[in-house]
């Protein structure tokens, strides 16, 4: 299996490192070109400046080559905007495949940044329970207003959906690649992929 | 609700994680609303709203303060991306007015001219992260250890001359490959001798870098320096003056933010530097006198 972890810009090499926890290092390739594209599995959007990324991947026709072979994607933070069919009250990129409506910056600016424990639906750690505890760290992050139909709630915060998947498209608003439980990054392999 | 669900804010986790969503991109020093939306456009992962921007600070001399609040406002107002703005040293008011305005990174900065000649700010005392600049690794782990959650080497503001970034990412980064390389028992007293805390050099020893993200700044002009700076081993660029004093500055900063990404790729990096129009024309900081130097403020 070979996962690509789109590099433009973001914290793309901590989703490195969780993926090297799982698969052999030899199966993770930075995504910079259109032609690191062909031959991957699945592809990681990372954390980063939704703008900025978004930018990057036009400039280097990189969104086409995604659409045209329909991967399954995971993205965290900005990697879930960049999913997005709605983004609101903005008229920035996105590739437009994930039927959810966000909100950027949706708790406010970095000092509403904050972390949690979220439960999430993977078995505890001593197989008893069908839920565990995550530790979800939110950055500046997006609230997801509403889900279409397809799309299933994995865990939400208060009412909000904070991982979500539809078909082979899975987006958590925080970010797994800042702790060290590899277990989301685990499902995106196991069971979207 | 169990007090474990309970979200923290303000966490060295939530800190730091900002700087980590910045890595690979580029910070743009702005003086206004329509710079900002130039810097945004173009690719900014976030921009530094100031009055003036390091070369005119030079240039106009006086005593040089953080930026009117009204003006970092408007600037807050315009843009989706992080906005970060900055104090003199040392001054936590001028902190704690940033703070309850809501700007999102302090850049406790040189470039302005040092309220306390001996102390920094107490920056764990904030939930606004900090970043500050450095000019070598014992200078980053001192300001790390007072709570900054990121470092930018300082080469010599407003200048548009590389040299001293280029000095200065090459002592941290030699300073660090030293540390890695040095038995246990030796780390007491490189720590003593670099006045680092202690703790802090022993991680940076088995990290193998710094604690927290460091990006490159100070005298950045062209996607040449942007891509030096990248091979260096910085994790992002600050640019100041080098692209609203250059002759084209929307081309020049889409070529920066370009270059910043695809700085190990020569033949984009011959693409994106044409046609981008006069670069600052800039000081050879050779010229400039020891008490006209910023770098060597607050160390």
């Amino acid at each position: 299996m070979k996962i690509g972890v789109l590099g433009l810009q973001g914290d793309f090499l901590e989703h490195m490192k969780m993926l090297e926890l799982i698969i052999d290092k030899r199966d993770i390739t930075l995504v910079k070109q259109p032609s690191d594209i062909p031959g991957l599995d699945g592809l990681i959007i990372p954390g980063g400046e939704s703008t900025a990324i978004g930018n990057l991947m036009i400039k280097r026709g990189i969104d086409r080559e995604i659409i045209d072979r329909s991967l399954p994607i995971f993205g965290t933070c900005a990697g879930a905007i960049i999913l997005a069919k709605d983004i609101i009250g903005s008229d920035q990129f996105s590739l437009n495949l994930m039927d959810i409506q966000v909100e950027r910056n949706g708790y406010g600016r970095q000092r509403e940044s904050f972390e949690t424990d979220l439960e999430i639906p993977l078995p505890s750690p001593d197989g008893r329970k069908k839920l565990k505890k995550f530790r979800g760290v939110f950055i500046r992050a997006p609230i997801i207003k509403s889900t279409g139909e397809g799309v299933e709630i994995l865990s939400a915060l208060d009412s909000d959906p904070v991982l979500v998947r539809q078909k082979n498209l899975l987006a958590s608003t925080f970010h797994p690649e800042l702790t060290d439980d590899p277990d989301i990054h685990r499902f995106f392999l196991e069971k979207v992929v | 609700m169990e007090g474990e669900h309970m979200p923290e804010k303000g966490t060295d986790k939530v800190k730091r994680g900002l700087a980590q969503m910045l890595k690979g991109g580029v910070i743009m020093d702005v003086v206004n609303a329509e710079q900002a939306k130039i810097a945004e456009d173009a690719g900014a992962v976030a921009v530094m709203a100031l009055e003036r921007v390091p070369a005119d600070i030079r240039a106009a001399g006086g005593v040089a303060r953080m930026a009117d609040p009204k003006k970092i406002e408007e600037i807050m107002d315009a843009v989706t991306i992080p906005v970060m703005a900055k104090v003199r040293i040392g001054h936590f008011v001028e902190a704690q007015i940033l703070e309850a305005m809501g700007v999102d990174y302090i850049d406790e900065s040189e470039v302005l001219t040092p309220a306390d000649e001996h102390n920094h700010i107490d920056k764990k005392k904030f939930k606004v992260p900090f970043v500050c600049g450095a000019r070598s690794l014992g200078e980053a782990l001192r300001r790390i250890g007072e709570g900054a959650a990121m470092i930018r080497t300082k080469g010599e503001a407003g200048s548009g001359d590389v040299v001293e970034a280029v000095r200065h990412v090459r002592s941290v980064m030699g300073s660090i490959k030293k540390l890695v390389n040095m038995p246990e028992e030796e780390l007491m007293t490189e720590a003593k001798n670099m006045g680092a805390p202690y703790d802090l050099v022993k991680e940076t020893a088995k990290l193998g870098r710094l604690p927290v993200v460091n990006f490159a700044a100070g005298g950045i002009a062209t996607p040449a320096d942007a891509s030096l700076m990248m091979q260096l081993g910085s994790d992002g660029i600050f640019v100041g003056s080098g692209i609203f004093k250059s002759e084209n500055p929307a081309e020049r900063a889409k070529a920066i933010v370009e270059a910043t990404t695809h700085f190990d790729d020569p033949a984009i990096l011959a693409q994106i530097s044409k046609g981008i129009g006069k670069a600052m024309k800039g000081i050879d900081v050779k010229t400039l006198k020891e008490e006209e130097l910023l770098q060597t403020r607050g160390v």
